[in-house]
């Protein structure tokens, strides 16, 4: 800890001239940046809208109360389909993100060189790709519906899934896997006996996981034309139909609280 | 490890991964019913889907190569947007939610504050990003004002919530001891609080950037600003080359915000 002598008398400081120097200057340069970018968007920014927005966001609050309760029975289909898209979607993710995973880990991957580098490429690149814009490009691939948010959000999974898994097969405990291979099993045996027991409950606890950040996702994917509810938002929001509007975020919270509630409980009771 | 009576002598057999078969057969059941109701009352239009195959093999053969070179300045100023909404809405995100999530820490609040935090947090973090960007976008108008406003609410519910955990698992000790030197609670806060969370906040704090660059290349879609405004526009016009260009940018610079962000974080710890 420096002490610095000052006039014969020692004085502590937390931190020493160089370090205090290199703290500041960091500070100074992310000031700068953070000046700059924001001059950049405030460029942008019709200011008159935003000085505007406290009485719009008052008046649109007003326009949302009460909710349209009789909307609900339209809404009951597009909430099915949600649900849907996110099971459906994280069960298509699981069942590619398995043996993507055996082939990323370090320990089971048939070649380190070839197959590994390819694995967490697809890895990586599922993961960077938001959901929405997985759904933005199947939407104009394969047509609007529920089949091109099934596929956005089984896409957007696989990668999630396969890094959380793989990163699993590399902690596993050896010792295992030595046991079973002194038995004399063969290579797949090994895999059977060995390693997939010891991941099983990382995976079921991931896959859950997943399904509850899945429902979440799968409400906004109507919104470039995916299906499910965020259909009904957009078109509730065109149409400017504020109660409708309100309904529809009253069920989005009731279906996410609900998921991760299902999602808490399942975990639990696995691990 | 169950073990049956054959007539050959003991046999093994693996134990299952539900114990209770009534519950592993009723899991298996159910699951297959629902997925029978699923795929009856599904909606695909598969004629139309057979039609985007050809589309597809357009798109993918797209990027083979992409055209980075013809929608250049338009790519550009959409990339580089993004990249200010980003590092605006983490810092001014971080910045709110310290006070939200001093608040929200039981030790160190009063109850009432406490509550309070912890509301607004669980409102910041229950609709997805892209939501409150689409309301951002009708009070703010098009733009991105709008992307800032929807991630910085993004980051004070995710940040806000991770620095209150972090701040209830703190070494009681420390605090303590700065406490018993006679310390006002600004400086107990700076000398016993701050040093004991900030590298782990560091560390979180470079995550959010990560995520808030994946979010600001969607708020675009819904008129947020950023690249995704870019890249719906050249999906609406059919420019799969461009698209895909737009696409291997974006996964190009997660990548190095990611792996410049687990280097700093183990860099701080």
């Amino acid at each position: 800890m420096p002490v610095q002598q000052s006039n014969g008398a020692k004085v502590w400081q937390r931190r020493d001239r160089g370090t205090q120097f290199t703290i500041w200057g960091i500070q100074f340069v992310c000031l700068a940046v953070f000046a700059f970018c924001w001059q950049l968007i405030s460029d942008k920014t019709i200011w008159e809208f935003v000085y505007d927005a406290p009485r719009q966001a008052n008046d649109m609050a007003s326009r949302m109360v009460p909710p349209a309760w009789d909307y609900m029975d339209k809404l009951w289909l597009a909430i099915w389909d949600t649900i849907n898209i996110a099971t459906l979607g994280t069960l298509m993710a699981v069942v590619m993100a398995f043996p993507i995973a055996f082939l990323a880990a370090r320990n089971t991957t048939p070649s380190k060189a070839l197959i590994r580098p390819v694995a967490l490429f697809i890895i990586v690149s599922s993961r960077s790709i938001n959901s929405l814009l997985w759904a933005l490009m199947l939407v104009t691939i394969i047509g609007p519906g529920v089949l091109a948010g099934v596929l956005a959000i089984g896409f957007r999974s696989i990668g999630f899934c396969a890094k959380l898994l793989y990163e699993a097969i590399e902690e596993i405990d050896t010792t295992q896997v030595e046991a079973v291979t002194a038995t004399g099993a063969s290579g797949p045996q090994i895999l059977n006996y060995g390693i997939v027991p010891q991941i099983m409950p990382a995976f079921a606890g991931i896959s859950v996981f997943r399904w509850d950040i899945n429902i979440r996702e799968s409400t906004v994917l109507g919104l470039v034309g995916a299906g499910g509810i965020g259909l009904q938002l957009s078109a509730s929001i065109n149409n400017v139909a504020w109660t409708q509007v309100s309904l529809i975020l009253l069920v989005i919270l009731g279906t996410v609280i609900v998921s991760e509630w299902v999602s808490a409980k399942v975990r639990h009771a696995i691990i | 490890m169950t073990a049956a009576m054959g007539t050959g002598g003991r046999q093994w057999k693996r134990p299952p991964l539900i114990k209770s078969p009534l519950l592993r057969w009723g899991l298996v059941v159910g699951g297959a019913a629902y997925l029978a109701v699923v795929f009856g009352t599904m909606d695909v239009n598969w004629s139309r889907v057979a039609d985007g195959f050809p589309r597809g093999q357009r798109f993918l053969a797209s990027f083979f190569p992409p055209d980075f070179v013809s929608r250049a300045a338009d790519i550009w100023e959409g990339i580089l947007e993004s990249l200010w909404i980003t590092i605006i809405s983490t810092v001014f995100g971080i910045l709110i939610s310290i006070p939200v999530g001093l608040g929200a820490a039981r030790n160190l609040a009063p109850r009432p504050v406490y509550l309070l935090s912890r509301a607004i947090l669980a409102i910041s973090r229950t609709f997805p990003e892209i939501i409150i960007a689409l309301f951002a976008v009708k009070l703010f108008g098009f733009g991105p004002f709008a992307g800032f406003i929807a991630l910085s609410i993004g980051t004070i519910g995710f940040y806000g919530k991770l620095l209150a955990e972090d701040i209830e698992d703190m070494d009681p000790g420390q605090a303590e001891a700065v406490k018993a030197t006679g310390a006002g609670w600004f400086q107990w806060l700076n000398y016993a609080v701050q040093p004991q969370v900030m590298p782990r906040m560091i560390g979180l704090g470079m995550y959010r950037f990560d995520i808030n660059f994946r979010e600001s290349a969607v708020v675009g879609i819904v008129g947020g600003g950023g690249i995704g405004a870019t890249l719906l526009t050249s999906f609406d016009r059919y420019e799969f080359d461009s698209a895909a260009a737009i696409l291997l940018i974006i996964i190009g610079i997660v990548m190095a915000v990611e792996y410049s962000s687990s280097y700093i974080r183990k860099w701080v710890q």
